[in-house]
C-alpha cells in the first residue's frame, strides 16, 4: 500500500520532535505576544521590543541556516553566495515597503526618497507593480528562484564542485554587492532602503505588526523544518546524500545530479529568500552589505557550529552565534570577528558534527556509562 | 550484419535518440535481434597525445560472458569509460545493440538503456544502510518528481529481498554499507548492479580483494547470470578467469593482441612476450 502524503509528512518527524515545535509554536504565538502586550514594563516577565527584534531576526538567520544545510550538509555544495539570494528576497520586499512610505518622505514624492534625490522623474520599469503586495510577493519567490536556477545549470552543468563553486558563488553575491552599491542600479545606492512607514497600511513598528511579522516567522520556520525533515527523508533525500558521497556511482545507476542538484539549490534559495522578505519589514533596513562575501561566509559558520546534516543544529547555530555576536558587538565589540574566526577554528578541529554531535556523544558516553 | 551496424546514424530508426534531458529514456529500445550486444569499432582515444586506445575493435555477443585481460595500461578501463559514456572517444564507433549509439548519450542515459558498471575499487553509498543501496540502484524511473513522492511496492521490497538473499548480505540489509567488509562491499555492488536490471554488465576486477571461497562464488554467480545478460569482465586472477570460462579477450596498447579461450591465449607467442617482456 502506498502510505498518503500527509502521513509521510507526520511520519517525517518523530513525537520529541512535533513535541519541541508544539512548544516553540505556542512561544512564540501565544506566551511571547501576552508578555509583551499584558505584561507591565516594570515587570521582569515583560518581553521587551528590543528582544522581539532581536529573536525575530534571529529566526529569520535560522530560516536561513536550515536553507544553507540542505545544500551543505545534505547535498555536500559548499555556497558561500548564500547572502545573495537573502539580500534578492530582502530588496524585493523593501521594494514594497519603500511604495508604502508613499509621501510620507522627507521629499513629499509619490517617489522614493533616492529617486527623487538622483532628479528621476518616474519609475524604472522593474518598480512597476511594486506597490502591489501580492506582486512583490511573488518577486520575493520568483527572483532568487531565477538567478539561482540561471547560476546553478551552468555552475551544474558543468560539473563544477568543491572549493571551485564555493569560490564562484563568492564571487556571484560580490558582484551582485558591487551592482547594488551604484545609485543608477535603481535600489538606493549604498544607503539601500530605510525609514519604513506601513506595510499592508499598519504601522511597521506598532507593538502589533511586530508580533504579526515574529509569529509569521516562527511559522514558516516551523513549516520549513517540517518540509526540511520530509524532503531529507524522502527517496530524493536519500538520492541527494548518495550524490555527496559517490557522484559517480550515482550516475552510472541512471539518475542525473544535474536536475537533483538544481532542484534543492533552487529550493534553498528561494527558503532564503522568504527570510530576506521577513528580515527586512523587522531590522527596518536592508543594503547592499548584505550581499557582502563575509556575510555569507557567516551562514556557513551557524551550520558548522550547530552541526550540518542535522535540521536541527543549523536552528542551534544561528542563535548560538548571533546571541552571542549581540552580546560581544555591545561588549567588546572589537573582538567580534576574533571571536567569529576562533570558533570556527575550533568547530572545525575539534567539534566536525557541531553543538548537535556533541551532544550526541555525550548522551550516549553517559547511556555507556549508566550499562 | 556488418551492413546494418555500418548505418549513418541518421538513418536509424526513429525514436532511437527520443531521449529527454531527464536522463530517462523516451522510446528508443534496445534491439539484440542480431545477436549482437556490443559494438566497439575503431575506436580512437588519446589524451594528450598518448593513445589509451588505438583502433580497438570489440564485438560482444548477447549472453555472452567475455574476460579481458591485458597488462597495466593496456586500455581496459578507458574502455570501460567510453562505453558508459565517461570519455567520448575521438573517432569509431560504439553501439549497444543494433540502434543505441552509446558516443551520443551521457552517463545516466547509459544506464537507463541498460547498460551497469562495477568500479575497480567498489564504489557504494556508505553512509546509507544496505538496503537502501539497493533500493537506490532499482529499476525505476529516476527523475527527480519521481524521487520526491517514491514510495516502495511490496513488490519492490521482494525484489530488494531477493537480492540480498542472493548476495548473502540478508542479515546486514539495516547496517550502514561502510562497515561491510571488502568482499561484502564487492558483492553489494554487484547486487547494485543486479538491481538495475541491465543487459549489459561491464565488471571491472570485480573479485579484487575477495577470498577464495568468496572469489569461487562470484564465478558460479556470473556464470548463472551469462545466456540473460551479457557479461564483459576485466580481471587477473587467472583461476577466476579459467573458471568462468567463456572467451578471453587480450588487450595490449590499446588495442586487441589476441581473442580465442583461456588455453589458446596463454600459448600465444606475442601475448607471452607482453606480460613477460615488461
Amino acid at each position: 500500500m502506498r502510505r498518503p502524503l500527509t502521513l509521510r509528512i507526520i511520519d517525517s518527524l518523530d513525537g520529541k520532535a512535533w513535541l519541541a515545535l508544539g512548544v516553540f509554536l505556542a512561544l512564540a504565538l501565544v506566551a511571547v505576544p501576552v508578555l509583551h502586550l499584558a505584561v507591565p514594563e516594570d515587570s521582569a516577565f515583560h518581553v521587551s521590543t528590543y528582544v522581539i527584534t532581536l529573536i525575530g531576526k534571529i529566526m529569520c538567520y535560522a530560516l536561513v541556516a536550515v536553507a544553507m544545510d540542505l545544500i551543505w550538509g545534505y547535498g555536500g555544495i559548499l555556497s558561500l553566495g548564500h547572502g545573495l539570494f537573502f539580500a534578492l528576497g530582502g530588496y524585493a520586499f523593501g521594494m514594497y515597503l519603500m511604495r508604502q512610505i508613499g509621501r510620507d518622505g522627507s521629499y513629499q514624492s509619490d517617489l522614493p526618497d533616492f529617486m527623487v534625490f538622483l532628479d528621476w522623474k518616474e519609475l524604472p520599469w522593474f518598480w512597476s507593480g511594486s506597490d502591489s503586495f501580492l506582486w512583490v510577493a511573488i518577486l520575493v519567490v520568483v527572483v532568487p528562484a531565477i538567478v539561482a536556477f540561471i547560476f546553478g545549470y551552468f555552475a551544474f552543468r558543468s560539473r563544477i564542485k568543491g572549493v571551485y563553486f564555493s569560490i564562484i558563488t563568492q564571487a556571484l553575491t560580490y558582484a551582485a554587492m558591487l551592482l547594488f552599491f551604484r545609485n543608477e542600479t535603481g535600489f538606493g545606492g549604498n544607503n539601500g532602503f530605510t525609514d519604513f512607514k506601513r506595510v499592508l497600511g499598519y504601522t511597521v513598528t506598532s507593538p502589533e505588526t511586530r508580533l504579526v511579522l515574529f509569529g509569521l516567522t516562527a511559522l514558516l520556520l516551523a513549516a520549513t523544518l517540517v518540509f526540511a525533515a520530509w524532503l531529507v527523508k524522502s527517496k530524493f533525500g536519500r538520492v541527494l546524500a548518495a550524490i555527496r558521497d559517490a557522484e559517480s556511482r550515482v550516475m552510472f545507476i541512471g539518475y542525473n545530479p544535474l536536475w537533483y542538484k538544481l532542484f534543492i539549490w533552487v529550493v534553498s534559495a528561494v527558503l532564503c529568500g522568504i527570510a530576506g522578505a521577513l528580515y527586512v519589514p523587522q531590522v527596518g533596513i536592508i543594503n547592499p552589505s548584505e550581499m557582502s562575501p563575509a556575510n555569507s561566509i557567516e551562514i556557513a559558520i551557524w551550520v558548522a557550529v550547530g552541526g550540518r546534516g542535522t535540521l536541527i543544529g543549523p536552528v542551534i547555530g544561528a542563535f548560538v552565534v548571533n546571541l552571542a555576536k549581540s552580546w560581544f558587538t555591545v561588549s567588546f565589540p572589537e573582538y567580534w570577528l576574533f571571536f567569529l574566526g576562533l570558533l570556527f577554528i575550533v568547530v572545525t578541529l575539534m567539534l566536525p558534527q557541531g553543538l548537535v554531535g556533541l551532544w550526541k556523544k555525550l548522551t550516549t558516553r553517559k547511556e555507556g556509562a549508566a550499562a | 550484419m556488418m551492413s546494418t551496424l555500418n548505418r549513418a546514424p541518421d538513418d536509424r530508426p526513429e525514436g532511437s535518440d527520443g531521449i529527454d534531458q531527464l536522463g530517462h529514456l523516451a522510446t528508443g529500445e534496445l534491439d539484440l535481434s542480431h545477436g549482437v550486444a556490443l559494438y566497439l569499432e575503431d575506436i580512437t582515444v588519446s589524451f594528450d597525445g598518448f593513445k589509451a586506445l588505438n583502433n580497438l575493435n570489440l564485438e560482444i555477443d548477447a549472453g555472452e560472458l567475455r574476460c579481458i585481460i591485458g597488462p597495466n595500461g593496456a586500455g581496459k578501463t578507458t574502455m570501460m569509460d567510453v562505453i558508459t559514456g565517461k570519455t567520448r572517444p575521438d573517432s569509431g564507433k560504439a553501439f549497444f545493440g543494433q540502434t543505441i549509439d552509446l558516443t551520443r548519450l551521457s552517463e545516466p542515459e547509459i544506464a537507463h538503456v541498460g547498460i551497469g558498471r562495477k568500479f575497480q575499487k567498489p564504489t557504494i553509498f556508505e553512509q546509507h544502510t544496505v538496503f537502501e543501496n539497493l533500493e537506490l540502484a532499482m529499476k525505476t524511473d529516476k527523475r527527480v518528481w519521481k524521487s520526491l513522492f517514491a514510495w516502495l511496492a511490496d513488490d519492490e521490497r521482494d525484489r530488494i529481498a531477493e537480492t540480498l538473499r542472493l548476495i548473502r548480505l540478508a542479515g546486514e540489509a539495516d547496517r550502514p554499507a561502510g562497515l561491510l567488509s571488502h568482499g561484502q562491499k564487492q558483492w553489494l555492488e554487484i547486487g547494485m548492479l543486479l538491481m538495475q536490471e541491465p543487459k549489459l554488465l561491464l565488471l571491472d576486477e570485480p573479485v579484487a580483494g575477495m577470498t577464495d571461497d568468496e572469489t569461487m562464488r562470484t564465478a558460479e554467480l556470473f556464470v548463472s547470470l551469462a545466456g540473460k545478460h551479457s557479461l564483459v569482465v576485466v580481471e587477473h586472477d587467472m583461476a577466476f578467469v579459467e573458471k568462468l570460462g567463456g572467451l578471453v579477450t587480450v588487450l595490449h596498447e590499446g588495442s586487441v593482441l589476441a581473442e580465442g579461450d583461456l588455453a589458446t591465449v596463454q600459448n600465444d607467442q606475442r601475448v607471452i612476450e607482453v606480460y613477460l617482456g615488461r
